[in-house]
């Protein structure tokens, strides 16, 4: 099982040349890499590849997965809880074919990760050949960078560059196609970790002068308001975010993919913008003189109409990747580079200030929303079960200090809006793709990243039931981690839009529902079911208390809606409470 | 901005990989933009491909464009020009049947007044080439049209760009 433990440079070894087979050299490669798990599923086209594994079972631990997208979930939520690169394996066709999803779900929301395919021999290529498909063309608009080999000598430097792109700049998934002749093939093996590549800048160089002016029209601001997102956490520039924000007294907003950077409990921490974020925020992106997007992308979710989004105000862009300065809000400041050296550069230049009034602005809009939403939601009157109040319930149990791992849904939304974070990295979670059967696998690969950490899965009954089979790896690898099912026997954010765009009209979104406490234990994973409100405190301290994987299902208020909400083609400001 | 459609001439410096046309014109795929003509050559630099792709679009659109080509791992450097800021030709071959060239004078002298030049003559059929802008081909095919064409097929557009495009200081840059 993995750790946390980060492998630098420098420490990379470089192996000596030897005469060895292209599937060991894999296992190598990925051995120089630092990689120490792999999650995968094995075939004919990449059996080659599984016999070398299993000779170096004890050094490179290989997860069964129970489907391919599992393995590459599971990879995911390894890279995202610990910001190293997850590893996919899988064999040609239908075994490649099955990575898409999560690939997919990589590149949308960069997350670095090199998966490895099996391919038919080079002999047979385009021979339609069994299980032969053309996974370098499937795969090149959702991979970050993909590459096909025929020989084995071309795996050291081909490895080596598949982990230098996934991780440095803004991260990515990466694919790496080897036909199953040069997995066989004999060669000199030489590793050298890969530093730099002429065609690629990971990372553009700051300006200074363009640091200064963003500094200038933060200092001169009255209302100025931070909408943060993954890039913060992706660069590592958690402190230099908190020092920036604390000096500059500035009310800071985040996107799904960046919570958890700034603790849920920090002052100046005012909640998560977009379709179902906090009012005050939504609200006040309307109202704010200085918009500094650190490292976010501006994604229809979190702006609503763009038409009408943050007009009045002057937008700053911290970001690294050039091409999504100006994609969507145009910006009058862009500082682009990483993060961390960015905001560094930042916080000498920053007056120190509070925007006393400004803030209360805020907290009247934070009571709006209390007294509307948030406190039906975590102290309901009603006799349903909300799903606030079971996050709320593994809040207090795990002390803010799990990482929460959700699937996609009302739960989803519920999970990022409740769920307390002290830890940064601790919200894993479909942003982008939005993939339901995230949750499960993705879950596997954060605990196994991080053994010493809580890791609670929150997965809604439709999303569960598509990777569901994934029990069977949680059964067989005895991986500790806590499933919640938050169930309403429907496809509850799909049934909310029925409900409120379609005259409820529920077009396939009821669920007839299996036992699901039955088939957790049929994996002989142990699990309870709550159905009362009396019941649930004791559930989730059971659950939390346990050393084993728990499954905990909790049936809630069928028909319970998540809001605040922006409907689609809204205005942030006009993001609504019921 | 202009937010009118116009053409546009895109000139990529690339490394030489297998796939990478797919990747490049899976970028306008995705966006739904219908791709003029799309030429791959090699460049003035040793071992780097040059690419030249027109499309009709607005300036906000190409600007996009050009930064998620450049994003792509494999690519050096991208580039936009309008047509006055390149010196672009495209290249035209007809085939036509040899008897023509004897029995109608007129196609003689369309052939002397339009700088084209004969690549081969045999007994059944000659091969015209035609180099230029594209005005000047479409003049030339419309007058050789009435007399019957065998075959007619016109290349891609290539172009140079009357600014230097600094591209051989990055690479350099890397070497050092």
């Amino acid at each position: 099982m993995g750790n946390t433990q980060t492998i630098t440079k420098d420490e990379k070894q470089v192996v000596t040349s030897t005469r060895i087979s292209g599937s060991e050299a894999v296992v190598r490669c990925l051995l120089a890499e630092g990689v120490e798990t792999v999650y995968g599923y094995p075939g004919g086209a990449i059996m080659p590849i599984y016999d070398e594994l299993y000779k170096y079972q004890d050094k490179l631990h290989h997860v069964l997965t129970r489907h391919e997208q599992g393995a590459t979930h599971a990879a995911q939520g390894f890279a995202r809880i610990s910001g190293k690169v997850g590893v996919a394996m899988a064999t040609s066709g239908p075994g490649a074919t099955n990575l898409i999803t999560g690939i997919a779900d990589a590149q949308i929301d960069s997350t670095p990760m090199v998966c490895i395919t099996g391919q038919v021999a080079s002999h047979l290529l385009g021979s339609d050949a069994f299980q032969e498909t053309d996974i370098i063309g499937i795969s090149t608009p959702v991979t970050k960078w993909n590459h096909q080999i025929t020989k084995a000598s071309e795996i050291p430097e081909v490895l080596a560059k598949a982990f230098y792109i996934a991780k440095s700049g803004r991260p990515g998934p990466v694919l790496i196609d080897i036909t199953k002749d040069a997995q066989f093939e004999e060669f000199d093996f030489e590793y050298k970790p890969c530093e730099a590549i002429r065609s690629y800048k990971p990372v553009p160089e700051t300006q200074p002068e363009q640091v200064k002016a963003a500094a200038d029209l933060i200092n001169s601001a009255k209302k100025p308001m931070i909408v943060w997102g993954q890039g913060v956490i992706l660069g590592e520039a958690e402190e230099e975010l908190k020092a920036v924000i604390e000096k500059a007294g500035i009310p800071s907003a985040w996107t799904i993919l960046g919570a958890s950077a700034i603790p849920t409990s920090h002052p100046l921490n005012i909640g998560m913008v977009g379709m179902h974020g906090n009012y005050a925020p939504n609200k006040l992106t309307n109202e704010c003189d200085v918009l500094i997007a650190i490292g976010m992308r501006f994604d229809d979710r979190v702006t609503g109409n763009l038409a009408t989004y943050a007009k009045q105000a002057k937008v700053i862009h911290f970001e690294i990747d050039p091409a999504e300065v100006d994609k969507n809000v145009k910006t009058d400041i862009a500082v682009l580079g990483d993060a961390k050296t960015s905001l560094a550069a930042l916080l000498p230049l920053l007056e120190a200030k509070s925007h006393d009034n400004w803030h209360n602005e805020f907290k009247k809009l934070y009571d709006v929303e209390f007294e509307k939403v948030i406190k039906n939601d975590l102290h309901p009157t009603k006799e349903g079960l909300t799903m606030g109040e079971v996050l709320k319930q593994i809040n207090t149990e795990t002390k803010g200090e799990a990482a929460i791992v959700s699937d996609v849904g009302q739960h989803q939304m519920i999970a990022c809006r409740y769920a307390d974070f002290k830890v940064s990295k601790s919200n894993i979670t479909s942003g982008g793709l939005g993939t339901m059967g995230f949750a499960l696998p993705a879950a596997i690969g954060a605990k196994m990243a991080a053994p010493n950490r809580e890791v609670v899965a929150i997965i809604g009954d439709g999303g569960y039931q598509m990777t569901i089979q994934e029990l069977g790896t949680i059964f067989q690898t005895r991986v500790p981690v806590k499933i919640v099912v938050l169930n309403n026997d429907f496809l509850g954010m799909v049934r909310q839009w029925q409900q409120l765009f379609f005259d409820r009209r529920y077009a396939s979104t009821e669920l007839v529902n299996p036992d699901f406490v039955q088939i957790a234990k049929g994996y002989h994973i142990d699990a309870k079911r709550v159905t009362k409100r009396e019941e649930l405190a004791d559930a989730v301290k059971e659950m939390i208390a346990s050393d084993s994987a728990y499954f905990l299902e909790v049936c809630v208020e069928k028909e319970d809606n998540v809001f605040p909400m922006i409907p689609t083609g809204a205005s942030v400001s006009d993001v609504r409470l019921s | 901005m202009s937010q009118e459609n116009q053409i546009y001439t895109v000139s990529i410096y690339t490394e030489n990989n297998i796939g990478l046309l797919n990747r490049i014109s899976a970028i306008f795929q995705r966006r739904h933009i219908n791709i003029e003509s799309i030429v791959s050559s090699v460049s003035e630099i040793k071992g780097v491909s040059r690419w030249t792709i027109v499309v009709k679009v607005t300036e906000e659109q190409i600007k996009k464009i050009i930064g998620q080509i450049e994003k792509q791992v494999e690519v050096i450097k991208a580039f936009y020009h309008t047509d006055d800021e390149t010196i672009h030709q495209e290249s035209c071959l007809f085939k036509i049947k040899s008897d023509l060239l004897f029995d109608e004078r007129q196609i003689q002298n369309i052939i002397k007044d339009s700088n084209a030049n004969i690549v081969t003559v045999n007994k059944k059929f000659f091969v015209l080439e035609k180099s230029g802008r594209r005005q000047e081909l479409d003049e030339l095919h419309q007058k050789l049209k009435p007399f019957g064409i065998m075959q007619f097929v016109r290349s891609g557009r290539i172009a140079v760009t009357k600014d230097e495009m600094k591209i051989s200081e990055m690479l350099l840059a890397f070497k050092n």
